[in-house]
This record gives structure tokens, sequence and C-alpha cells, in this order.
């Protein structure tokens, strides 16, 4: 990172006119789309907000934004709303955390151990093939209506496919590389601990970015149908007794909650890669 | 000098689903102490196999090999290896990636950092010490490496194809820079490579192979007349092309035959 900025730093002394255009046009480029976008943003809310005063929109099964403002404001001066996106947050987090660590795990075994990851590669395709939806009412069942079902089923949502990948991404690493290792005297492990591993930072970090996404579709799916809390139940709960103001306000923090997770690991990305 | 290494009648073959092939088949030679041996061959001939097997990274399917007399994997003797790249890994920086085999043996400690220092600024990597391998140059990066092998003080220097990775030019700097630091360290090497004239202008002695399964077909003892003999040098020496031609006759006439 910093010795990016230096070199950025030493070209900038010396730019010719030519240079100075090109920056000049690219910056124009780069604020006219930032311009369309946010356009884009206050133009939909306006027409939502606008359509349901002159009737083109059905407020109540559409909610309006004015609604879903005075909404959010309500259940914050009570409390609730903090305690659902918690709720939510908390098993996201936990189930993240656990598919990364398990998925890490795994993927070192069957990176370590060749007749295991063979027996095993079958039964990781069709799990991973598999809709894990239609395993969480089987998690019910089983495990009982809690938070344990929710973050189980969202882990079997991310966990096989991050078992996958990390353990493909631990096999093409250099074949050479590999030997240089043992040409210096070392083992197995020095391979994983001093190659494999260092190697695939960077891949497992984009891994992380689709784990933490998948992490919330999973806990959302657990929440639809195993919880007496989260933003998940509020979505359920809310359309069945028809406050619309609740399903949508809840859509919009979980917009809101996605993006802020996936830029919280842009911003470790970019803190560690050099 | 004396003997340090003995190749006794060694063979290996490779076993495939597709069925087996024999690289090597009853290899026989000596390496003397502080010699400097090439073995070229055409490709395929199995010389990488054979260093593997020095290595000590694969074992032979029948024959031996010897250091001071003794077997190879009884000997304790330190053996360095060289890899066709420099293989410098991208996310250490110069000293961390000098250290590694120290590192993995854990040998890596304070005073070491005197000598790894040192070694450094003997060649000219020691304002390069924090640099990562993408700022440095191919050259840089091959003397990283070598010194990477030495600091693990071995006593025979296997390379592999060094060069093979690196354009003409900086070939030929590399080369008389590498052969500089391993006369300069008095280590004994075994280098494999397909270029005739670098075997010629770094070498003691070149051993030739026959193409698969590779046997000796014939050593040459090189002796050049010039002074303050370098690889680059060795290159004007009178004797230069006809050692040349008779390890080209020896690698061609084979060709012929079949």
């Amino acid at each position: 990172m910093n010795r990016k900025t230096k070199k950025v730093e030493s070209e900038s002394i010396t730019v010719s006119a030519a240079q100075k255009e090109f920056l000049r046009k690219h910056l124009i480029k780069k604020r006219r789309i930032r311009f369309f976008q946010i356009i884009l943003l206050i133009g939909f809310i306006a027409f939502w907000e606008v359509g349901t005063y002159i009737g083109i929109v059905d407020p109540f099964i559409f909610s309006s934004p004015s609604r879903i403002i005075k909404t959010i404001f309500e259940m914050a001066v009570d409390g609730v709303l903090f305690y659902h996106i918690g709720i939510t947050l908390l098993e996201t987090i936990i189930s993240f955390a656990l598919v990364n660590i398990i998925g890490l795990a795994v993927a070192i075994i069957l990176w370590w151990n060749d007749s295991i990851s063979k027996v095993l590669e079958p039964y990781l395709i069709v799990l991973n093939s598999l809709p894990k939806s239609a395993l969480a009412p089987v998690f019910i069942v089983w495990l009982g209506n809690n938070m344990k079902t929710i973050i189980i089923a969202a882990i079997s949502v991310a966990l096989f496919g991050s078992i996958i990948t990390m353990y493909t991404d631990f096999k093409t690493v250099e074949e050479d590389k590999i030997k240089l290792i043992y040409t210096l005297g070392g083992n197995k492990k020095d391979v994983l601990i001093k190659v494999v591993l260092p190697a695939n930072i960077p891949s497992m970090i984009s891994l992380m970015k689709v784990n933490i996404g998948l992490s919330l579709v999973g806990v959302i799916i657990g929440e639809f149908l195993a919880a007496k809390a989260g933003l998940g139940y509020l979505i359920i709960y809310g359309s069945q007794v028809f406050k619309l103001n609740w399903v949508i306000m809840s859509i919009v923090i979980l917009c809101i909650i996605a993006t802020g997770l996936y830029k919280l690991l842009t911003y470790f990305e970019k803190k560690y890669s050099r | 000098m004396s003997e340090l290494l003995k190749i006794d009648h060694l063979s290996y073959t490779y076993h495939s689903l597709e069925g087996e092939t024999q690289a090597l088949f009853d290899v026989s030679f000596s390496v003397y102490d502080g010699e400097f041996l090439c073995v070229v061959g055409p490709s395929g001939c199995g010389k990488s196999t054979l260093l593997s097997l020095i290595a000590g990274l694969l074992t032979p399917s029948s024959g031996s090999i010897y250091i001071n007399g003794k077997d190879i994997k009884s000997s304790g003797k330190n053996i360095g290896y060289m890899l066709q790249k420099d293989h410098l890994l991208d996310w250490r920086n110069t000293l961390k990636n000098v250290t590694l085999g120290l590192e993995i043996q854990n040998k890596l400690t304070e005073n070491s950092y005197i000598q790894i220092n040192d070694m450094l600024n003997t060649y000219g990597l020691i304002t390069f010490k924090n640099s990562y391998p993408s700022e440095l140059s191919g050259g840089m990066r091959q003397r990283a490496a070598l010194i990477r092998t030495l600091l693990l003080e071995p006593d025979i220097l296997l390379l592999d194809e060094p060069f093979s990775a690196l354009d003409y030019q900086t070939r030929l700097e590399v080369a008389d820079d590498i052969w500089g630091i391993i006369r300069k360290e008095k280590k004994t090497a075994i280098m494999i490579t397909h270029d005739i004239s670098e075997a010629i202008s770094m070498s003691d002695r070149v051993v030739v192979l026959s193409k698969r399964p590779g046997t000796v077909k014939n050593i040459f003892e090189i002796k050049l007349s010039v002074p303050d003999r370098t690889p680059f040098t060795a290159r004007s020496a009178p004797e230069f092309k006809d050692y040349f031609n008779l390890i080209w006759k020896e690698l061609t006439c084979d060709e012929q035959k079949n």
C-alpha cells in the first residue's frame, strides 16, 4: 500500500500537459457516472413517494419512502428495531466465522490427504449442488425452533462451496514452489505454512466476500422458518399481518447491512494486500 | 582433488497409468571436490531426474549415490538445489526470501543475520533487503535465490538450468555472476543445461547424456587457455569451438543412429 502511493507521488511530479488532460477527462467521466448513479436513486425514491400520493402506487402493498422512514423512527424509539437488526447481524457473523473456520480446516485436511479428498469428492459435489433451503425444515425438526437452527442452516448454505473452492485453490499452487520447499529440507507442514496458505490469502479474502453474502442469505432463510426475532422474522410476520411497512423497511435495512459487510471486507482486503 | 560424489550404476524408472518410462539407465560418474561439472543432453533425457535423485527427492530404482564414500541418505551432507526459475515468494521481501531455508530448518538465529547481511552486501542486494521480488531484476532475483541456497551451507550445489528463464543478454551476465559466487564460496557444483556453449564456458568437465533412457555417452575435460577465466572470457578461448564441435557431434550422432 505504502509503496504504491510513493510511486504515484514520484510520477505526479513530472506530469506532462497531455497526461494532465487525460487525468482531467478521467475525473469528469468518473463524476458523470457518480451523478447518474445518484440521480437514479433519487428518481426512484421520488417516483415511489409521489406515486403513492397521486394514486399510481398503492401504499398499502408497496409502502412508501416516507412511511418507511416513519416506521424506522417509531421502531428505533422503542428499541425493537435494534433488537431485530442485532439478532440478524449476530447470527450472520457467527455463521460467517464458522463457515470460514470449518471450511479452511476441511480444505486443509483434503489437501493434506489425497485419499480422503478422493473419497469425499462425490459427496461434496452433491451437497454443494443441493438447494440448502430444502434442508432448513429438517434442521428445525432436529434442532428445534431456535437460533442454533438458523446458524446451522446459514452454515449449510455457504460451507460446501467454500470447501470446494478453497481446496481447488490449494491444489493450483505451482508444483515447483512445493518442490522448492522440499529442496530446502522442508516437509509437508512447511509446504502448507510457507507456500500454500500465504499464496492463497488473496483468494481466501475473495471467498470471504462471497461467504458474507451467502451467510446473510442463509440466516434470512433460517429466520423465515424458525425465528422469534430478526429481520427475516420481521419480513415473514409483516407479510402475514399485512404490515408491508415492516417488510419493505426490513428489506431496505438488509440492503444496507449487506453492502456494509461487503465494504468492510473490501476495506480489510485493501489493508492487507500490498 | 578428492572424489566427493560418486554415482554408481544409477537407473530410474517412472511409473504412471499409461505405463512405465525409463528415464535413466546405468549412469555412472564421479564429481571431485571443488569442481564445476555440467551435464548436457537432449531434452527429456532424464537430466532433471538425475538432480532429483542426487538431492534425495526421488529414490533410485537401482544403483547408488555416495558422498565421501557413504550412501547419500546416511551421509548427513547438505545438498543445495537451484530450480529452473528463482521461485522467490512474492509475499516475502528479499530478506525474508533468503532466510526461507534457514527458517524451515530451524537454523535462523540472531547470529545468522550477520552472515546474511554480509552476503547480501557482497552480492549487491543489501539496498534491496526490504524490496519485494517484483521490484528486482532477473539477475538480482537469481542471486537472491542462490544466497537462499548457500545460507544452508551445502556441500554440493545442484543447478537445474538456472538461466533458462532469462533473456540472452541477462543470461550471460547472470552466468558470470553465479559462477563467480560459486567459485568464491568454493562450492562443488553440478549444473544441468541443454546449452552447449553455456556448459563449456562454465565447467571443468562436461558429462554428455544420451537421449532417453539417459546414460553417460562421454565425459570431456574442459581446458581453456585464457587468463582469468570467467564464463564470459571462456567464450573467446581458442579451444572453445573445438569443444563445441566435439560435444555437438556426440549429441547428434545419437539421433542419426536412430
